[in-house]
């Protein structure tokens, strides 16, 4: 197995093995509840929660767990964290946990919490299992944001609830329909994945060290 | 939680090196569950007061929204088709559907609010709704729930072109092609690319009135 630095653990999931822009995990709810900012944070939020604590509790259990059942016991793991989220949302902020409806309850089934799961915290330290959630997590948020800062600001003309255009503007409104989910993906992973290339292109003059290679 | 030595389903896949015993499968997945649900337990209790609270909060400003601003306003409970002060007894009392009287600060009847629900085009739509059993007249309407397609379906809730026309319609309403009506007290300029959403909630309020319509009009109207 490839070792790793504790910083590496954290950093990865964030941007160069961010889940939804590069492991293209994740993906139901980045493309079904990204059509508003307040939707994606609360998802967001809601995703980073159940992974950092499934991982948690994963990597502690990982000696207890025998593997033939690892990925029920797993599943157990994260759907009453996913549980405990629901419940917390509905009390805490009513109006966004019904405007993601059902979405919350298929946090279950994001395979990039499974995938960390069974890649990551049940095979390494409780320490490194909680880096790699915050990790993924965040890089999790930050491909929710940028999903739905393009949707709401072009389908409604707002960014947070905020007008930003004033009356005249005519809002784009495919763009906060499932179409425009597979519109700002599509975009957002041609754009990357042109970025990516021009740089290593730049990079293959001095030959150096590819230390952290695209997963992908 | 589990006898150790308990033949069990067998855990282990197909063929696969049988290393660890059933009964430590088992109680491995029978521990978990119970640990899961003890916690889900504690958490549905510590939550379950805010959010009845918040249901109760939204059901009070839909109240007072389609009744447009009673100063006060009674639960009445609908049994056996007549509308009565008191909940049914027993097991009924859960279920039993509810209409909200208001009144003005002299004890004049508003009229009715009542809640109702349909399939929509994506989930039920649940609505409620204001009437006014005196003059025959719708006296708002506001969306509860809804899961429509954002953007097109839930003009029903967001629309206030749509939603304001239900102030002072007459029932039965009758839903129009917007700039195709006649004029006519009762009709509704429907939304476009929104029918089947604007059709449902205008079947709803129908529906609602013709099944409630003699126990409203049986009603006393006075206070308790």
């Amino acid at each position: 197995m490839r070792t790793t630095t504790p910083r590496q653990d954290l950093l990865r999931g964030i941007w160069r093995e961010n889940p939804v822009l590069i492991h293209l995990l994740g993906l139901c709810p980045a493309l079904a509840v990204t059509n508003t900012v307040a939707n994606s944070l609360a998802m967001g939020i809601a995703t980073f929660f159940v992974l950092t604590g499934s991982s948690l509790l994963v990597s502690s259990l990982r000696r207890l767990i025998p593997a033939e059942v690892r990925i029920s016991a797993y599943i157990l793991i994260i759907a009453t964290f996913v549980t405990v989220a629901d419940m917390a949302l509905a009390a805490i902020v009513p109006d966004i946990h019904k405007a993601l409806g059902a979405f919350i309850a298929l946090i279950v089934v994001n395979c990039m919490i499974l995938g960390r799961q069974e890649a990551f915290a049940s095979k390494n330290t409780v320490g490194r299992a909680l880096l790699d959630a915050v990790g993924t997590g965040t890089g999790f948020l930050i491909a929710m944001l940028m999903m739905g800062s393009v949707r709401e600001v072009l389908g409604a003309g707002t960014f947070l609830g905020i007008s930003l255009f004033g009356a005249g503007f005519e809002p784009w409104v495919v763009m906060v329909l499932p179409p425009g989910g597979f519109f700002t993906l599509g975009f957002l992973l041609l754009g990357l994945s042109w970025f990516e290339r021009r740089r290593a292109r730049r990079q293959a003059v001095p030959g150096g060290a590819p230390a952290l290679r695209r997963a992908a | 939680m589990s006898a150790p030595h308990a033949p069990g389903q067998g855990g282990a896949g197909p063929p696969g090196p049988a290393r660890v015993a059933p009964g430590r499968l088992l109680a491995t997945l029978g521990g978990a569950g119970a640990a899961a649900g003890a916690l889900i337990v504690f958490v549905f209790t510590v939550t379950a007061p805010a959010i009845e609270a918040h249901r109760a909060r939204r059901l009070d400003e839909a109240v007072t929204e389609v009744l447009k601003g009673p100063a006060r306003y009674d639960t009445l409970y609908v049994v056996d088709g007549a509308l009565r002060a008191e909940p049914p007894a027993g097991a009924a009392a859960a279920g039993s559907e509810r209409v909200f009287r208001g009144h003005t600060a002299d004890g004049t009847r508003i009229g009715y609010a009542i809640a109702s629900q349909a399939p929509g085009f994506a989930d039920v739509i649940r609505v409620i709704f204001g009437y006014d059993p005196a003059s025959g007249q719708v006296l708002g309407m506001k969306v509860l729930e809804s899961k429509e397609t954002p953007g097109l379906g839930d003009k029903i809730e967001k629309d206030t072109a749509f939603t304001g026309q239900f102030d002072g319609a007459a029932s039965p309403l009758i839903g129009v092609k917007p700039g195709a009506g006649k004029g006519a007290p009762g009709e509704v300029d429907m939304i476009t690319g929104a029918t089947i959403s604007a059709r449902t909630v205008i079947r709803i309020i129908n529906d609602a009135l013709d099944r409630l319509g003699p126990a409203l009009a049986a009603d006393s109207g006075s206070a308790p």
